[in-house]
């Protein structure tokens, strides 16, 4: 009888080990090529305590660097960012973030607004995946699945990706059971420049009012937030397009308005903010590179410490010695990125993806 | 019994009706060999089998047809 | 609720664990209230039918076999008190009224599923004679929804209704029983079509839980899912391709598709026969099997003694059986040995019944002329071969290769090939279209026509073709292997880590290989740049 359970545990143990083994081999590992889809898991590796967490999609994970924050304002932040985060995406990490860290301040980017329904999945694995499992995780999915997708795949990824057996390459065996860090705290950088020309002006729409739903989570963060006592500013990035209509502007004006709300559209103040099209975005126009970036973080940066009083954590030894290392990081991709825009003209080496 | 011998062996020259006990289940006999048995039988003994009377319990042997025929003519009287 | 869907797999879990847990009294009675679970998930309004169905068929099946009963003992009794002829005239009476109740709830049946599965086509039909006539002014179309699994409950439900009517056994005295044995969900959607006096044995009775009963039937449920991911919807990618474009893939592509026609309906259907057998095993009940390695058999009759057994002797028992020991049959036999002597007079009448028979199977399959031509295309082909017996005994007189691995091989290969010859007019949008696509295969095939890298443009990679060629050397093994006993009896007996390796290798082989999931639909996981 005692050997028979010994057996039993023993083949459940090498069951259980042999499938998740096999799953993290079939997982796609986002550490080359996209590196977007591996953000979201990065976030859980590094301390918290962040004073300022910015949610939201490409707007923000491209536009704004923590890096620079912390070295000219000691502003202690982080993105949580991910490709084409939906409304309710955002505000499933921001309740999940709330309950695990408590910021001061969260920071969201309204163009997700346009977005009222589920959209790809692709899209949602890239967010969802990289969750711990919390029932903000739970919820999240519930509310971001396509018809297509099924509960069941999520809690066991080997059904979803079990067809990537053919698939499978070197990255696959070298992350089996790590990862690389692939941003700054969030941020996805690019050094190269591809200057915008003629940015298409937005077609007209049928409608431009933002959905029920897209409303509903953005009541929900504002509620989220102002119950943990936590300042919920929203901007809309500069990228010239997508497209921000005045109708859609208006109306986040009015709701920050109604609500008692900071809402900054930085569109209307490049200028200000020091951009220049031709050498401040690397995909003309959607995305802003480094230099872009920084000028950004720079004017922000200086709302955040003057207006929101973000305290400056320079000298706080444990948070120094961390930012030491995402800085030498930092400093080697530009190098890195550099490098290769002169030898290979692109920021990518031949090897990569 | 043996004109009942006689024309199972029109059907199967090579099968020996005498001792053979699996005609069925055995698969020597199929559907259409026991379709073309029992109008044989018709003709032969001017009996009727029913389609209900075709199982393999009953045309299994020789024996067992030969048994059905009998009951039926038992019945006949 | 399909099979291979995580739905699926949830319900038998919950089922399962309930099965086991409650009293084993409310064993039976929970599984009804199961199947009925399982159709009203697929639309409550299937209900009404198989209710119908179940409540007519139990009265009438209890109708008759009381009066018989009643009958017996009556006649039993009273039996010296009558002359030979009365006697005679009694029994007659007493079996008109039977027969009245019996044709009743036969044909109300009978005709719940045809004018659900056959009105369409009917009215197309007559659209089409109409038209025919210069009528451009057609009927149109009426809009009636076909309860799943409606042709294999309903010919459950008659076999069962025959037998009492015959007295091969008595009704069920349960109505509820008696529904679960029409409805018993495993093996609703897509058979086997079980004879009441076989299931009855083991799906009413207590089971308590043994293991070996239980590993059997999940053993069973993990090579039919096999089967069916790894083998049959993968290749089906490259079936659909064919069959879809038949002005691109003709002449070899034609044959290759039949072929490959051939291995996603053979794993299909019996990897589905698989799990509804592993299903009723885990818990203890015993469905008959409905496959025994058809492809092995050498010759037609023989295959369809092989391939779909319960449809095979369903219509054998109680369609040409009846038939040919009708008395119209018996006495056509007479005449036609008059007219033609004695051995073709003889076949007569056995090949009318066949040609009935064929006809329906044919019909049963599906509504469309597709499935007729298809079905006398089996009988023509077992009445060709029938014909030919005296040939084959003297060929073999005189040439001896009969049992010799060749000849058997041949025998094999010529099966497969006509049924999937057969089977194209399973496949092909209409009858004609079916024809023209065989007659390519020996007009257009060539060496010439013949390009790998078509096989490629099917949707399936060199990956997939690799997976399903392994896949199908793994089902040829297994049937090999299978010819001297249960293969899961044989591995039953091996050591525990090799017992292991193997059932946890096929898990994980289904699994990975298996062709399910978004990966594998249309909206392939590509990543494209944003």
């Amino acid at each position: 009888m005692f050997k028979k359970i010994i057996a039993g545990i023993i083949i459940v143990a090498i069951s259980v080990a042999g499938l998740g083994l096999v799953t993290k081999l079939l997982e796609p590992k986002y550490m080359s090529g996209i590196l977007e889809g591996a953000m979201i898991k990065e976030y859980y590796d590094d301390p918290t305590e962040h004073d300022v967490v910015f949610i939201g999609d490409c707007e923000l994970y491209e536009n704004i660097s923590p890096v620079y924050l912390w070295e000219n304002y000691g502003i202690n932040s982080y993105i949580r960012g991910s490709a084409q985060q939906l409304i309710w995406q955002s505000y499933y990490l921001a309740e999940e973030t709330i309950k695990r860290e408590h910021p001061d301040m969260i920071v969201f980017n309204v163009l997700s607004m346009k977005y009222n329904e589920p959209q790809n999945e692709a899209y949602n694995r890239m967010t969802l995946d990289g969750m711990k499992w919390s029932k903000s995780k739970v919820d999240s999915i519930k509310a971001s699945m396509t018809d297509e997708e099924n509960m069941v795949e999520y809690a066991f990824p080997l059904l979803r990706y079990h067809s990537r057996w053919n698939d499978l390459n070197e990255d696959d065996f070298k992350y089996l059971f790590h990862r690389d860090k692939v941003s700054f705290n969030g941020y996805y950088m690019r050094v190269d420049a591809k200057a915008a020309e003629d940015v298409p002006e937005g077609k007209p729409l049928v409608d431009y009012q933002f959905g029920d739903n897209a409303y509903y989570y953005l009541q929900k963060l504002k509620d989220l937030c102002k119950e943990n006592d936590v300042e919920l500013v929203l901007v809309k990035a500069p990228s010239l397009y997508p497209y921000w209509y005045d109708e859609w502007d208006k109306q986040m004006v009015d709701f920050a308005d109604d609500n008692n709300l900071t809402y900054i559209n930085f569109l209307d103040l490049q200028d200000e903010i020091g951009l220049d099209w031709a050498e401040d975005t690397y995909d003309g126009g959607l995305h802003l590179n480094l230099s872009g970036a920084e000028k950004l973080s720079k004017y922000f940066g200086n709302i955040l410490s003057e207006d929101f009083k973000v305290p400056d954590r320079r000298g706080e030894k444990d948070l120094e010695n961390y930012w030491k290392t995402v800085e030498n990081r930092y400093d080697a991709e530009i190098a890195r990125q550099q490098g290769n825009l002169e030898k290979y003209g692109s920021v990518h080496s031949p090897d990569e993806k | 019994m043996n004109e009942l011998l006689e024309i199972l062996k029109d059907l199967h020259p090579e099968v020996d009706f005498e001792t053979a006990k699996d005609l069925v289940d055995g698969g020597i006999l199929d559907s259409f060999d026991i379709v073309s048995l029992i109008s044989e039988i018709n003709e032969e003994f001017d009996v009727t089998i029913g389609a209900a009377e075709l199982t393999p319990e009953n045309f299994n042997s020789a024996k067992a047809i030969y048994a059905l025929i009998q009951a039926k003519l038992d019945d006949e009287d | 609720m399909l099979f291979t869907s995580y739905e699926f797999i949830g319900f038998l879990i919950i089922v399962f664990a309930i099965y086991y847990l409650i009293p084993k009294k409310a064993q039976w009675p929970f599984l009804l209230v199961a199947s009925y679970t399982f159709y009203l998930l697929a639309d409550p309004r299937y209900l009404i039918f198989i209710a119908i169905t179940s409540l007519t068929t139990f009265y009438a099946a209890k109708l008759i076999s009381d009066k018989k009963e009643a009958f017996d003992v009556w006649f039993k009794e009273h039996k010296k008190e009558y002359e030979k002829e009365e006697r005679k005239a009694l029994k007659a009476k007493e079996h008109s009224l039977e027969k009245k109740i019996f044709l009743a709830c036969l044909l109300f049946n009978l005709g719940i599923l045809a004018v659900t599965k056959y009105t369409n086509f009917t009215i197309a039909n007559v659209n089409s004679l109409l038209s025919a006539f210069g009528r451009a002014d057609g009927i149109s179309f009426v809009n009636l929804i076909i309860p799943m699994g409606i042709s294999f409950y309903t010919f459950q439900s008659m076999g069962y209704l025959i037998d009492v009517y015959n007295g091969k056994h008595k009704a069920q005295d349960n109505l509820f029983k008696f529904a679960l044995f029409v409805s018993f969900f495993p093996q609703l959607v897509q058979g086997p079509i079980s004879r009441y006096h076989e299931l009855s044995e083991t799906l009413f009775a207590e089971h308590k839980f043994d293991w070996k009963t239980v590993s059997f039937g999940l053993e069973r449920i993990l090579w039919g899912f096999f089967k069916k991911l790894v083998i049959a919807d993968r290749i089906l990618v490259a079936v659909k391709a064919i069959i879809g474009e038949p002005d691109t893939y003709n002449g070899f592509y034609a044959f290759a598709g039949a072929m490959f026609y051939a291995l996603e309906l053979y794993a299909d259907f019996t990897g589905g026969i698989d799990i509804t057998i592993g299903v009723a095993e885990t818990m203890g009940i015993k469905v008959t099997e409905n496959f025994i390695r058809p492809y092995f058999s050498k010759n037609i009759k023989e295959y369809w003694n092989r391939w779909h057994i319960t449809m095979g002797t369903w219509f054998t028992d109680y369609i040409f059986y009846p038939i040919s020991a009708s008395q119209f049959m018996m006495k056509l036999s007479k005449k036609s040995r008059a007219r033609l002597g004695n051995n073709l007079g003889k076949r007569v009448p056995v090949y009318l019944s066949s040609f009935i028979v064929w006809f329906t199977t044919g019909i049963w399959h599906g509504a469309s002329w597709n499935f007729i031509v298809w079905g006398l295309g089996n009988f023509v082909v077992i009445m060709i071969s029938q014909e030919l017996e005296p040939f084959y005994r003297w060929f073999h007189s005189k040439v001896h290769v009969a049992g010799t691995f060749g000849w058997r091989l041949f025998q094999v290969i010529r099966t497969v090939l006509i049924m999937s010859s057969l089977r194209m007019f399973d496949c092909y949008r209409d009858v004609p279209l079916t024809f023209k696509m065989f007659g390519s295969i020996f007009t257009k095939s060539g060496l010439s026509q013949l390009n790998l890298e078509s096989f490629m443009e099917m949707g399936l990679t060199n990956y997939d073709y690799a997976v399903v060629f392994v896949g199908m050397v793994v089902l040829v093994v297994v049937s090999l292997i299978q010819r001297s006993g249960s293969v899961r009896g044989k591995i039953a007996t091996l050591a525990a880590p090799v017992r292991f390796i193997i059932w946890y290798g096929l898990f994980m082989a289904t699994i990975i290989f298996g062709a399910y999931g978004i990966g594998y639909s249309a909206s392939q996981f590509i990543y494209n740049q944003f």
